[in-house]
């Protein structure tokens, strides 16, 4: 058809503009300069050059699918257009940047940055370059789109893996030095910073070679793959996993541990918070109170320096715990009849109230005030305290491994049902019997159970509280793990943690713009995949409605 | 003694009055209609029996126990269940999860089986759909489900709220077939519909209720026959 195969420059355009106002974004908050030192192919091209680039071939290769039918020299048209329009925009925020001081408004807009942009050839060949880098971002988005699928997957696949891995640079080395002879590999294919050249041109033949071979075979994601496996193999599976996950900080060595033991207590919150938000439905934004309300129960009751109780952090345990539960019943009590965001308010203003009570003057003899509580106690098992980072790994684990298995064996309880059932509709829950009063309790409880658990271990991993770590975007980070992992699904909490709490520990670099990629993630994940990404089963089935809606029945 | 019987029923939505001394009783057996134009009161008085709302003045009796006594989640275990109106399935369970949530007041494991293969005879349908989930179904089928759910709960006593809502009339008459069954299997009803016709055809006997008070009552023949109700709520002229 004559519409069908015209060109219609105006979407190009558009796709342009928008990759490069997202790629002038990046080097307006500071994530291109950040991300300038490290290369990602030594010598070659930086993550700072990927971050700007990216968003240009991104919108552009995703324009050009849109409009595959095109004829091919009007598809490297509309590639060349939006390229350019793209890489103007850039050269736009140069070229105003050097006659204009944009630092008084735009701390990001340094001279670094424009280096950066220009790859320090001055503005004037520097805009040049970058109008021609534009060119040739759209001629590659175009040619990319025509090669035969099975080797663009493949090329997809490599061009990722080396990313990512150029990227994980310092864990691969860190590790690889505790593996002797893995070590010298290692140190062949990796430089100072990033992958030498031989070891991106290694992985990517290698990658891609794997991918373009498996292309066509049947695949499943991991999450299916799981659920197929008959119980024996399952088992096998758990088990391997968990023989990992003993070694896992032996393997690591000492700073990854302390990742470890992070992500290990965000899993032990999200697990809890899970069962409040994703199994009951009611959406708690004061979450971290009941982890401020462990930790400090711990630090009370074993810190010398308030002089209230020295026990042991065993002995402090059970009433941390305790304290946590009550709490939750606490909380539960006034909000029974409230639903939905007004729900969410109470919540959060409950969260604030303990961090101004624990920060509060008046109570400073018994909470530390802003100084918080030192010298606490450190779990001890016979002789041994367990005061490294790797040893305290293994008391979150044992921890994570209790609540998981609970969270697990609720889920499809009497109890867990319940759950269900009253998040569902309530007044119908109660015709069936279902006492809404208990059930709905029992969730804030046994959420805040876990959470209280977690601040407890957390606590001996500090030796020490302070009223700025029960900090409001505690509750946010567990609450975003929840919705990323796949809202009411187990093992998303162990995904989700993955995604955000080891990624940007991980990358020192992200840590400035935790929230902003937390913010952009979610707005992406809402619109391309909002079941999370190991989704609960019926959940992703009520979300994909084109696919018949059924469960497998239970063996 | 009546199953069960409403006294002189007031029922309030804060300060505004929905219920003005509505009593109807329902013997064993019985089905009994409950019909009225939007607005009457019907849904609040099988709330206010089933103890979602409470009154200020009037009194439930079930086998002359009087209700108050017990919470809202409590009456489903003396025997009273409920269709809830616009079916109120569990949408994120599977049919099957949807019909043992309605055995959760029941313990013995042998008479959720029973009740379960009872369902499913009633209705075939749910059997072939038993895993799916309840929100992706059509809404006689969910109507179905809400309907042998309430059953799962062994009741005596079966309140349903408008169960020809938002069906198609070819539905409409299976479902009043099935009243009809379950009723003819022992459990008695009380029905409320704004389609009076089909209730009236299936009831044997019926209550009018306008603006929150019962302005006849007569067995379901006779209303049939009443030019007031044939004037209102039957259409005819």
């Amino acid at each position: 058809m004559e519409t069908n195969t015209s060109f219609s420059w105006k979407e190009f355009v558009k796709a342009g503009l928008l990759g490069g106002a997202v790629a002038v974004l990046l080097s307006l908050v500071g994530m291109v300069a950040a991300f300038s030192g490290r290369y990602i192919v030594s010598g070659v091209f930086t993550m700072g050059q990927v971050l700007f680039i990216a968003p240009i071939l991104l919108s552009t290769y995703a324009a050009l699918r849109r409009n595959r039918q095109l004829t091919n020299s009007n598809l490297f048209m509309a590639g060349l257009l939006s390229g350019l329009v793209g890489s103007a925009i850039l050269a736009l925020l140069v070229l105003i940047g050097s006659m204009v001081n944009l630092r008084a408004m735009l701390i990001n807009a340094s001279p670094e940055l424009y280096g950066i942009l220009t790859f320090g050839r001055g503005t004037g060949l520097g805009i040049v370059i970058l109008l021609g880098l534009g060119l040739l971002i759209g001629a590659a988005a175009a040619g990319f789109l025509l090669l035969p699928d099975r080797i663009r997957h493949a090329l997809t696949q490599a061009i990722i893996w080396v990313l990512l891995i150029g990227l994980l640079r310092d864990l691969i080395v860190t590790v690889s030095f505790r593996w002797g002879p893995l070590s010298s590999i290692v140190r062949q294919l990796f430089a100072v910073s990033g992958l030498t050249i031989i070891g991106a041109l290694i992985l990517f033949l290698l990658v891609g070679g794997v991918s373009y071979w498996r292309w066509g075979r049947p695949k499943r994601d991991a999450a299916e793959s799981f659920n197929q496996q008959r119980p024996a193999a399952r088992w096998l599976t758990i088990g391997i996993t968990g023989l990992i996950l003993l070694f896992l900080p032996l393997i690591l060595g000492t700073f990854f541990s302390e990742i470890l033991d992070n992500v290990s207590m965000y899993i032990l919150m999200g697990l809890g918070l899970n069962i409040v938000v994703g199994f009951a439905g009611l959406l708690d934004l004061g979450y971290v109170a009941f982890f401020a309300i462990g930790a400090y129960t711990i630090g009370i009751l074993t810190s010398p320096e308030l002089g209230i109780a020295t026990m042991s952090w065993w002995e402090a345990l059970p009433f941390a715990l305790l304290a946590s539960f009550l709490a939750g019943f606490v909380l539960g009590l006034p909000v029974l009849k409230m639903r939905g965001d007004y729900l969410a308010i109470v919540t959060l203003g409950f969260g604030e109230i303990v961090r101004l009570l624990v920060l509060s003057d008046w109570l400073r003899p018994w909470l530390g005030g802003s100084q918080g509580i030192q010298r606490i106690a450190q779990p001890s098992i016979g002789p041994l305290v367990l005061n490294t980072q790797q040893e305290l790994y293994y008391l979150f684990l044992i921890g994570l491994g209790l609540v998981a298995f609970i969270a697990w064996r609720l889920k499809d309880s009497r109890l867990g049902r319940s759950w269900m059932a009253l998040r569902e509709d309530e007044d119908v829950a109660m015709a069936m019997g279902i006492n809404h009063v208990s059930t709905k309790l029992l969730a804030f409880a046994t959420g805040a159970l876990f959470s209280g658990l977690a601040g407890a271990i957390f606590a001996a991993k500090l030796t020490s509280v302070y009223p700025h770590s029960m900090n409001f975007l505690v509750s946010i980070n567990v609450l975003s793990l929840i919705i990323i992992g796949g809202m009411g699904s187990i093992p998303g909490v162990f995904i989700g943690a993955l995604v955000l709490i080891a990624a940007p520990d991980l990358l020192r670099e992200f840590a400035e713009f935790r929230y902003l990629v937390y913010g952009a993630l979610l707005v992406v994940m809402m619109l391309t995949r909002p079941e999370g990404l190991w989704p609960e089963k019926r959940r992703q089935l009520e979300l994909h409605e084109e696919e018949p809606a059924v469960v497998p029945a239970a063996d | 003694m009546p199953l069960l019987e409403v006294e002189n029923l007031h029922t309030y939505y804060d300060n505004i009055q929905a219920l003005r001394g509505v009593s109807l009783m329902v013997e064993k057996g019985e089905i009994v209609t409950l019909i009225g134009a939007n607005g009457a009161g019907k849904t609040t008085t099988l709330r206010t029996i089933c103890g979602l709302l409470r009154p200020r003045e009037g009194h439930v009796k079930l086998e002359g126990e009087d209700l108050a006594k017990y919470k809202s989640h409590e009456i489903v275990y003396k025997g009273i269940a409920m269709v809830p109106e616009g079916r109120g399935v569990f949408a994120r369970m599977t049919v099957t999860e949807n019909l043992e949530m309605g055995a959760f007041s029941r313990n013995g494991k042998e008479e959720i089986k029973r009740n379960m293969e009872r369902v499913f005879s009633l209705f075939p349908r749910l059997r072939e759909r038993r895993t799916q989930l309840a929100g992706t179904m059509s809404g006689g089928e969910q109507q179905m489900l809400a309907t042998g759910r309430a059953l799962m709960a062994s009741p005596n006593v079966l309140l349903m709220d408008e169960p020809s809502m938002g069906l198609a009339p070819v539905l409409v008459e299976l479902i009043f077939d099935t009243i009809a069954q379950i009723n003819k299997e022992g459990v008695t009803i009380l029905l409320v519909e704004q389609n009076a016709l089909m209730a009236l055809a299936v009831a044997h006997r019926g209550y009018v209720l306008q603006t929150g008070e019962i302005v006849l009552k007569d067995t379901a023949e006779n209303l049939r026959k009443n030019p007031t109700v044939q004037k209102a709520y039957l259409g005819m002229e």
